[in-house]
């Protein structure tokens, strides 16, 4: 059976960084679900949030790998009882004057926005988790769903601690 | 004002501030402007090579000899893509090299510019890392980490790929002023350490344990452990077996010392393992070769596994005590924490083993034409030349006789490919170990399939005066391909002939090509044997040319096979002695021990 994970990997902000993360995936035989890549509050630092779906062993294997390459700073994997995981989507749905209070008042229900209106269709900003979006998915299914597009996951771990301070320090001491 | 030099200046000069004293290359467009400074250094020794592959494995062979970083050169596009195989071979074997290419013109990267490979790209997944220079300023410290990767924790090839505008920008960031340069490597922190916790758990088992054995790896020569290996094998009593990447870590004429294990090894070896009830692995990886079916691979050890790559631990079986750590360190540790624990109790278990080594030696027959038997021109190579010469094998039925047929004694006399397994590896990487180590004697034990790759490098040799030897064990085909052909294929011999014995039944060709003529050609010292009584001459004719390459074509029976040998996939229990002919173990009497 295998279950998903939530993988935090600090980086060095350098180019052919990620395709040197995405290459090990591959190479090694793991198909990234979702992945999502960005700055973090130290310019010299990138974070990606990887989630992959392994049996624990190959996990390991693959986490031990990644620690391996040389630009990679930290990996963390994040539970998903300690930390919030979020997704964003932007989906455009048909809303003529017809169905567009229908579609407005599934927006409201799911805490969504209206982020752009064209005469015959609106488009829609959400973030949430998967199971979350999935469910907006389906009920926006039966307006008709034009076009759609979603991020990979973000992920921090809940309460004060942080799991960059260490290894940012040392990105600093060896500036 | 500052003095300004060029990236290619740089680059030179950083070489000689790290210490590389060789560097294996070929010029080329890109290359070029390194070349020029490179042309006036005292310190750096360049030595043109015939083909990039010659220089990648020549770097190899020095490394393995010497222990020190091997540095190959080449120009972008082809040139960096013919060190792709040397690179690969590097990755597997864990050989500290440093790859220099050219590239084209930052400008132009990503035009399909003329001879535009990217080599970063491509050797992403056989590279320890790799970088692409961006400024003239930052070569030294480039220089400086690559060789910091390359040879520490887990060696490895690391590949340095420079721009042509960055070899002839101006810097005036000096190698000699800001050498050691810091390096910038936040995310490199190799753990060489062992934990203490583990090495004391590690040491009641081994004091508990009845059926031991030393699992020997390539990790004990790159920690340059092989001493204190001695000594942990010698405190305790317990068997040691070298794999292929670790033949010379132990002597093979200690008493404790049962042989190579894995599909081409020793019966006492493979079945000591598959007996055990606990393997203290040190530096090894449980490669397919060596575990044969892992389900079935001994399967009643408990497992110590010390390796300085975590990412080898558990990875192919799971582990019951992980150390990770550097070899030499790990065994030290474990020295210590033994003095105060019991010896174990071996008494019974040396008694089977010696049982399994008086039965099943390792031995071949001899053909029964009068033909000359491969296995018995290696031995009397070892014999004759001895336990300080360095031989170097190629890949196929060649080298497995050249790991069980030569004793080794001193570490870092076997040098060979054993986990890309690499033909055409054996010419050039004993060129390289004899510009290593130029006081020892250095064979190439070659197949004619395999010297077929790479021996335009006897040309270098003979320029350059690197008398290498090469025996040409020169069955007329691939031989180990073909022996699988003969075991597994109907004896259907579908392009295996190659047609340089001296008539091949198949063509009616002969000697195709003439390995003597072709030695005279490259400039070397061409010689033949082919029958028993001139082997050992012929070994001593060669052994006293030392001004030029020497090759012998050593012309031997074509049906020779390797034995013992556990067909790949197959358990380890299924170890045949000789074509359908199993070990007959008798277990009675061995109550003691439990098997």
């Amino acid at each position: 059976m295998r279950t998903t994970h939530t993988l935090s990997v600090l980086v060095e902000n350098r180019p052919g960084v990620l395709a040197r993360v995405s290459g090990l995936f591959s190479r090694r035989g793991f198909n990234i679900e979702s992945l999502a890549v960005g700055p973090t509050e130290h310019a010299d630092v990138s974070r990606m949030t990887i989630v992959v779906a392994v049996d624990d062993l190959p996990l390991e294997q693959v986490t031990k790998q990644l620690n391996k390459l040389v630009n990679v700073l930290k990996i963390v994997e994040m539970d998903t009882s300690v930390s919030v995981q979020r997704e964003l989507l932007l989906v455009k749905v048909r809303a003529d004057l017809a169905v567009r209070s229908q579609v407005l008042e599934t927006v409201a229900l799911f805490r969504a926005k209206v982020v752009d209106v064209a005469p015959d269709a609106v488009t829609i900003e959400a973030t949430g988790t998967r199971d979350k979006l999935d469910a907006l998915i389906r009920m926006l299914e039966p307006f008709g769903i034009r076009e759609l597009v979603q991020s990979g996951m973000v992920a921090l771990g809940r309460g004060s601690r942080s799991i960059t301070d260490r290894s940012l320090r040392a990105v600093e001491r060896s500036a | 004002m500052t003095r300004e030099i060029t990236g290619a200046q740089s680059l030179v000069h950083s070489l000689e501030a790290v210490g590389a004293e060789v560097v294996f290359g070929i010029p080329g467009g890109a290359i070029l402007p390194a070349y020029d400074p490179l042309f006036d250094s005292t310190r750096v020794r360049h030595i043109l090579v015939r083909h990039e592959q010659g220089a990648g494995h020549a770097a190899e062979g020095y490394a393995q000899a010497t222990g020190r970083v091997g540095v190959c050169m080449a120009t972008s596009g082809p040139g960096a893509t013919n060190l792709v195989t040397p690179i690969a071979d590097a990755y597997m074997d864990s050989v500290p090299m440093v790859a220099i290419t050219g590239q084209v013109a930052s400008a132009s990267i990503g035009t399909d510019a003329f001879q535009e490979a990217d080599i970063c790209g491509i050797t992403l997944p056989i590279t320890k890392h790799n970088f692409l220079v961006q400024s003239a300023d930052d070569i030294p410290r480039t220089i400086a980490e690559a060789f910091h990767l390359a040879g520490t924790g887990r060696p490895g090839p690391v590949l340095v790929d420079l721009p042509k505008d960055i070899l002839q920008a101006a810097t005036r960031v000096l190698p000699h002023e800001v050498w050691p340069p810091t390096l910038d490597l936040p995310g490199y922190r190799p753990v060489t350490r062992p934990h203490a916790k583990q090495v004391r758990e590690a040491a009641r088992l081994i004091s508990a344990s009845r059926r031991p054995v030393l699992y020997v790896g390539g990790g004990v020569l790159k920690a340059r452990a092989a001493a204190q290996l001695r000594t942990l094998a010698e405190m305790t009593g317990i068997p040691v077996v070298t794999t292929l990447m670790a033949r010379g870590a132990f002597p093979d004429s200690h008493p404790q010392h049962l042989g190579m294990p894995g599909m081409h090894g020793s019966v006492a070896a493979v079945t000591a393992l598959q007996k055990a009830d606990l393997l203290i692995t040190l530096g090894a990886r449980f490669d397919d070769r060596v575990t044969g079916k892992l389900a079935s691979f001994a399967p009643k050890a408990a497992v110590i596994h010390a390796d300085i790559d975590p990412a080898e631990i558990g990875k192919n079986r799971t582990a019951d005590v992980p150390i990770v750590g550097d070899c030499r360190e790990v065994i030290n540790e474990l020295i210590s924490a033994l003095v105060a624990e019991d010896r174990p109790d071996l008494e019974g278990w040396w008694r089977t083993l010696d049982g399994w080594r008086r039965t099943y030696p390792l031995g071949y027959d001899t053909p029964p034409d009068g033909a000359l038997a491969p296995q018995y021109v290696i031995e009397r190579l070892g014999r004759i030349c001895g336990p300080e010469t360095i031989f170097s094998a190629g890949v196929g039925q060649h080298q497995m006789w050249a790991a069980q047929f030569i004793a080794y004694e001193h570490p870092y006399t076997w040098l060979n490919s054993g986990g890309a397994g690499t033909m055409g590896y054996s010419v050039p990487a004993a060129m390289g170990a004899k510009v290593g180590r130029p006081e020892a004697t250095v064979w190439a034990i070659d197949g004619d399939g395999c010297f077929q790759m790479t021996n335009q490098e006897l040309a270098t040799c003979a320029l350059e005066g690197i008398p290498i030897k090469v025996a040409v064990i020169n069955n007329g085909s691939l031989g180990m391909v073909r022996q699988w052909q003969t075991l597994f294929y109907d004896q259907r011999y579908s392009n295996t002939e190659l047609g340089t014995h001296p008539a091949s039944p198949r063509t009616g060709v002969k000697r195709v090509p003439d390995f003597v003529r072709l030695a005279e050609a490259l400039g070397g010292v061409g010689l033949r044997c082919e029958s028993a009584g001139e082997v050992d001459e012929t070994i001593e004719k060669a052994m006293a040319i030392d001004d030029a390459p020497v090759v012998v074509d050593f012309v031997v029976h074509p049906d020779a096979m390797v034995w013992p040998m556990v067909a790949a996939g197959s358990s380890n229990d299924e170890i045949r002695v000789a074509r359908d002919l199993a070990p007959d173990f008798d277990y009675s009497g061995d109550a003691e021990v439990n098997l």
